[in-house]
């Protein structure tokens, strides 16, 4: 077991150095950085100088190397653009990005396994036909689509909820939370909702299956023949051997909740580190841009590492092949 | 007189498909007395399986039971509700399935499946039902059953998992036990086990049980009557040492035929030559007459009740009295 989270832990740091040097090499793409810090009139000699103090002139390893433990101790260098610590404007719109994916991939697990279900104990009847078939449209209709026209009808003909923004926070340390007021969820619904209907589609449809192949299995038969209830047959015996593969989708699926966030917050104009993302490669500010990569390759790393554990606590047949390695 | 704790009269199961309404039974009547071991033999497809299900309640749409009756001890059983057919299955029908591998539940410790059923049939408590439970899993045979209470199923060899599921069928002391092929999964060299604790398990218990399977060497052994099904009927029934030493039927001559002296690996069913219609192309008349070396026209025509010949009972016109001048 030890091993085994040693050996995905050695996996993940080795997943986030790999994404360290695409970062680095976003630096050294776009040319010189001198020229954009000093003025046109600068001689060879003040360049030369700042050059020697900036660590360029040593050997591209060297340079990784610094870049590298720089990032560890969470230094990113001045945003190009705001001129202010990057690690700063990250940590000030991560809240934002990490509640509006929280309550999406909540959205998503919480009424995907619910319909999942449903749809899967009553494989022939006309509501779950007709959820499957609305589901259908969630998946194939792209995010920003279905975005703008939730703003259409609820802000804009309906005038309910927000078009934009986070609507009132408060403020912890350096959290900032919109999630206390009710202002703050009227604004979160329809993005958070939007964010939620692809995985959710994906769970429900998932869970259904599932439970349909779980239900034929020969346990599922013989509980039925030792006179177990179908309450405890149906969401005891049945649901929990339909968690293994729900976790890992759910898992991925909330990395990618992570990354979708880019639209649905340039969309509902979300003050997130997805909207931040999107003016950054508009305004070519790399250092935001590197930072955001590796801050969400760490949320992507860190979860499928979670959903790696979670798998041993629901099964145990992995528990015990991994104690024995082959 | 105390009624059968089995009996089934003309059962009839059908399955609605595309090709219109399948009969997979068709007129099964039999009984188990109690501490009485039936065994049931037949081909592939024959119905057994099918006939162990509706005696549980357990035909699944598109099937259903669409004619007959089954008693359960004099209680007719085949007209309850959903719920008391529930109440009924694991508390006073056990059931056992064929692959041990797959009817244990995977993620569940064997004691919480054991402690599970128990509490829905019995008003036992948590640790009541555990202490039950340990005493069951020593009573199939499982060693140190305190230890191995809390294991999973995946830790258990095949022969243990089977009787990790014997211990689950039995635990509330049920009054028929329906076996359906027990061993055929398993090691050969643990199948005589089994057999053996579930004829022991009967005896001690007076348990009625309904033993399906193909090795008539095990029939041979452990029953005490036996029932020979062809095409969704029972071509012949009575007590195991008369229908094996002296078939009447047919296809059970055919099929005896086949018993090896020596019980073991050669103790399947022989093919006779042909093969038992699918139930969409079930002959008129017998619907062993294409493969019956006897086969006269009444048997093309009209379909055989059963008859009683001495302690067996026979479905074949070769028996009956009016026409059997014509068949010499
Ligand atoms: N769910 C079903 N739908 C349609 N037909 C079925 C179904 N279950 C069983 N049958 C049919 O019923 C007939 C009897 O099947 P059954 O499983 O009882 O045979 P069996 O005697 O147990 O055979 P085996 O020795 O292979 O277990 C077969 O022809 C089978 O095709
Ligand atoms: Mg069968």
């Amino acid at each position: 077991m030890i091993v085994f989270l040693l050996r995905r832990l050695l996996q993940s740091l080795a997943v986030m150095l790999a994404v360290a040097l695409i970062a680095f090499t976003l630096f050294r793409f776009v040319g010189d950085p001198i020229n954009g810090m000093v003025g046109q009139d600068a001689t060879q000699a003040e360049r030369d100088a700042l050059r020697q103090n900036l660590g360029l002139n040593d050997s591209v390893v060297v340079q990784f190397g610094r870049f590298v433990g720089r990032t560890v101790r969470g230094e990113f260098g001045l945003s190009y653009q705001l001129a202010r610590p990057v690690n700063q404007i990250i940590l000030e719109k991560m809240p934002a990005t990490l509640e509006l994916s929280l309550v999406a991939g909540l959205i998503a697990l919480l009424v995907g396994v619910a319909l999942g279900v449903f749809t899967g104990l009553r494989p022939r009847a006309a509501s779950s036909r007709f959820l499957l078939a609305v589901s259908l449209v969630g998946v194939s209709l792209p995010t920003f689509l279905i975005g703008i026209l939730l703003i259409l009808v609820f802000a804009v003909w309906l005038r309910w909820l927000p078009s934009y923004g986070r609507g009132t926070t408060e403020q912890f340390g350096w959290w900032t939370t919109g999630l206390l007021t009710i202002d703050g969820w009227r604004s979160l619904i329809m993005p958070a909702f939007t964010l939620a209907l692809y995985p959710m589609t994906l769970i429900i449809r998932l869970v259904r299956a599932e439970m349909l192949e779980v239900l034929r299995t020969d346990y599922i038969r013989f509980a039925r023949a030792r006179g177990l209830t179908t309450r405890a047959i149906h969401f005891g015996h049945a649901l929990k051997n339909t968690l293994v593969p729900v976790i890992t989708v759910a898992g991925l699926q909330f990395g990618s909740v992570i990354a979708f966030a880019i639209i649905t917050e340039t969309v509902f104009q979300w003050p997130g580190m997805g909207l931040l993302f999107v003016q950054a490669v508009q305004n070519v500010d790399i250092p935001i841009m590197a930072a955001y990569l590796l801050v969400v390759s760490l949320i992507f790393v860190t979860i499928n590492l979670i959903v790696d554990i979670l798998y041993t606590v629901v099964d145990p047949r992995l528990r015990s092949t991994i104690q024995r390695p082959a | 007189m105390t009624p059968p704790v089995l009996s089934v009269r003309n059962l009839r199961v059908e399955f609605a498909s595309r090709r219109g309404v399948l009969r997979a039974i068709d007129g099964v009547s039999f009984d188990i007395a109690k501490g009485e071991v039936l065994g049931v033999v037949g081909e592939s497809g024959a119905g057994k399986s099918v006939t162990g299900l509706a005696v549980i309640g357990l035909i699944d749409p598109p099937g259903r039971i669409s004619g007959g009756e089954i008693y359960l001890s004099g209680m007719r059983i085949d007209n309850l509700s959903p719920e008391e057919l529930r109440r009924i299955r694991g508390k006073r029908i056990g059931m056992i399935f064929q692959d041990p591998l797959t009817s244990l539940n995977p993620l569940y410790r064997i004691g919480d499946q054991l402690v599970e059923t128990l509490k829905t049939h019995t008003n036992l408590s948590e640790s009541a039902a555990r202490r039950r439970a340990i005493d069951l899993l020593a009573e199939v045979g499982i060693p140190a059953p305190e230890k191995r209470i809390d294991g999973y199923p995946h830790e258990f060899s095949g022969g243990m998992r089977q009787r990790v599921v014997i211990a689950l069928a039995i635990c509330a002391e049920p009054e028929l036990i329906i076996a359906d092929e027990p061993t055929t999964a398993l090691d050969v060299s643990v199948q005589a086990q089994i057999i053996a604790l579930i004829k022991r398990l009967g005896r001690d218990h007076g348990t009625a049980v309904m033993l399906v399977t193909h090795d008539m060497g095990v029939i041979a052994e452990t029953s005490d009557r036996v029932a020979v099904m062809y095409s969704g009927r029972i071509a012949e029934i009575g007590p195991v040492r008369d229908v094996v030493q002296s078939p009447l039927h047919p296809y059970a001559r055919g099929l005896m035929g086949a018993i090896p002296t020596l019980a073991g690996d050669a103790a399947r069913l022989v093919q006779i030559p042909g093969s038992m219609p699918r139930l969409s192309a079930i002959p008129p008349g017998c619907s062993f007459n294409p493969r019956c070396p006897f086969a006269f026209e009444r048997c093309r025509i009209e379909r055989p009740e059963p008859i009683r010949q001495g302690t067996q009972a026979v479905a074949c016109h070769l028996y009956d009295t009016a026409a059997k001048e014509t068949a010499a």
